[in-house]
């Protein structure tokens, strides 16, 4: 009778612990269920969708074709995404380290303690969160023919100043160095938190053995730095092929084509000629790059970065 | 003594460095000021005058009232608080599920959500306007508002707050037989108030400066936003240099105001996401 009983307990305690497991698989999937709709819909619908584009010559308006890699092929012989593509790399090139290293000397210098560090942060910190359309027009006048970069370049004496934005040998450079004020202090902002989980008594043991300045800097911060530091140029590498606003206000791809990039690209051949089939094998191509830029990074990370 | 004068000189130096560098970063913030209260011509005298003669309030008035800003300064109010709002909503239930409720295939799940974080936006802006279409949202604010509501960015910035919130607090609440959905709301929700803090400035400030989205999906004059209103003025008054920096002083101030507020939320979730990554 005793035994019975518990077995018919036992049985009880189970199924009220299946319907209770039951019950928090449910809640757990309601719970994201709104979210995950249109996550679906809206993110891995296109994604899968986007890939099935860049496989046909579709272009808005006739039934479209299968045409295998077709669209990927042409690309490489398109004068206009190759000299994309360039631009891109040296945007990425020239931007990439230069905002780095300008971003780590200000958090390193920021990080030392010195008064008012709250107000230079928000100043340093502040270009980057405004629009691309606001600072590309406010820069754009700075670069004109007349504007504030060439007359104190004229005041310092020079000649031939160019006309940035219309000269396709300096166009992109105009770019780069607007791209570089815009985006240090987000740098900065991420180094710094890096540089304050340093422990303070590395430096302090570092002082007493005599070390300097810069063998403080290349012993303890570099090192101790390094996972942020990959963080930052993970970042900085996938942000540089994502460059689109600044250069439709400032230059609109031009002169010619020395501002296109990759996204330029898949805006005019996607939206303007109405190429769906062949942006998104440009999209496409620029989806693959980022990703393996990014999976290099976390592989040499896992080799390099000493904590 | 003469280590503490070298190290006080040192300190005046770099002090002095970081000034000369924020000065200069901030220069053309102050130039675009000066510039909007100037006439065409005041503009590029040299030496500059970085206080105009007689402020020329009319480049502002002329903005305001010569081309629909008020319209599409509305619009992006609009889009932006109701971006944000239902970010805070749909993202956080995701997020709570993911930090606080446990069940099979949970974690999958949120791998997808950052596998997808990868996927830069302009990859997938062409089919993703595609399905827009046929859903028959090109040119209303639906379509911003959709596309950027299921953000897994804004899924894994409260997830991570929300893992720092001890669970032995959602625990004891459900052992007091609290449901779910009131420990989220009553409990969870409260704490998390610096991570929903940071995830509201970050939206606000990408949906006001979003320009390609909003250039793709609206066509109709009346429901544009501020930053194709900014830019199609550039087109139509280029060489109107007062009149275009009055443009932009109007489109930076909500900016710079919720950036003088809630500052310490935006570098925290900078500071945030490059550690955690």
């Amino acid at each position: 009778m005793q035994k019975s009983m518990s077995i018919e307990d036992n049985r009880d305690i189970i199924r009220m612990r299946r319907k209770k497991k039951v019950r928090s698989v449910i809640t757990g999937y309601l719970f994201v269920l709104p979210s995950f709709l249109g996550f679906a819909v809206f993110m891995l619908i296109p994604i899968i969708y986007g890939f099935y584009l860049s496989l046909t010559n579709y272009n808005g308006l006739e039934k479209c074709d299968f045409v295998g890699l077709r669209n990927y092929i042409t690309m490489f012989s398109d004068d206009y995404f190759r000299v994309s593509l360039k631009n891109n790399i040296v945007y990425m090139v020239v931007t990439v380290p230069l905002t780095i290293i300008f971003a780590l000397f200000l958090a390193v210098v920021i990080n030392q303690g010195i008064k008012g560090a709250g107000v230079f942060k928000a100043m340093i910190f502040f270009p980057q969160v405004c629009s691309y359309v606001a600072v590309g027009i406010v820069w754009g006048i700075i670069f004109s023919e007349n504007g504030l970069i060439n007359s104190f370049l004229r005041s310092l004496g020079a000649q031939n100043v160019p006309i940035w934005l219309q000269s396709s040998k300096w166009a992109l450079w105009a770019i780069m160095l607007v791209a570089i004020w815009k985006q240090t202090g987000y740098f900065m902002i991420m180094l710094l938190a890096g540089l304050q989980g340093i422990p303070r008594h590395l430096y302090e043991a570092a002082e007493m053995d005599g070390a300097g300045v810069f063998a403080k800097f290349f012993k303890i911060t570099l090192p101790m730095l390094s996972s942020t530091m990959f963080m930052v140029m993970v970042l900085a590498i996938i942000g540089s092929f994502q460059v689109y606003d600044l250069i439709a206000i400032m230059t609109g791809g031009g002169p010619g084509t020395a501002t296109n990039v990759l996204v330029f690209r898949i805006y005019q051949e996607g939206f303007k000629n109405s190429h769906f089939g062949y942006a998104s094998a440009i999209a496409y191509f620029l989806f693959l790059v980022v990703m393996i830029l990014t999976i290099i990074q976390f592989k040499l990370q896992n080799k390099w970065v000493t904590e | 003594m003469v280590k503490k004068i070298k190290k006080r000189v040192s300190r005046a130096v770099i002090f002095v460095v970081v000034l000369a560098v924020a000065v200069i970063m901030a220069i053309p913030f102050a130039w675009m000021l000066s510039s909007s209260f100037k006439y065409n011509t005041e503009i590029f005298s040299y030496p500059i005058k970085w206080i105009p003669e007689a402020f020329r309030w009319e480049n502002y008035i002329t903005v305001w009232t010569q081309i629909p800003f008020p319209t599409y300064f509305f619009n992006s109010l609009k889009l932006s608080v109701v971006v944000t709002a239902g970010q805070l909503l749909v993202c956080s239930l995701a997020a709570y599920s993911f930090s606080k409720l446990h069940y099979p295939g949970r974690d999958k799940l949120f791998l997808v959500y950052l596998g997808t974080m990868m996927v830069p936006w302009q990859a997938i802006m062409i089919p993703q306007f595609m399905v827009v279409r046929k859903l028959g949202l090109y040119n209303t604010h639906w379509s911003l508002i959709l596309i950027n509501l299921f953000s897994a960015f804004g899924v894994f910035v409260l997830r991570q707050f929300m893992l720092g919130i001890p669970e032995e607090l959602s625990e004891a609440a459900r052992i007091d037989g609290c449901s779910e959905i009131r420990t989220y709301a009553e409990i969870i929700m409260p704490l998390c108030r610096p991570g929903l803090a940071t995830l509201t400035v970050f939206t606000f400030n990408y949906m006001w400066n979003d320009y390609l989205a909003p250039m793709i999906y609206l066509d109709n004059d009346k429901l544009k936003t501020i930053q194709i209103g900014l830019a199609s003025f550039r087109t139509m008054y280029k060489t109107e240099y007062g009149l275009l920096m009055a443009g932009s002083v109007c489109a930076l101030l909500p900016i710079l105001i919720i950036f003088c507020i809630a500052q310490k939320y935006l570098v925290e979730g900078v500071a945030h996401s490059g550690l955690k990554g």
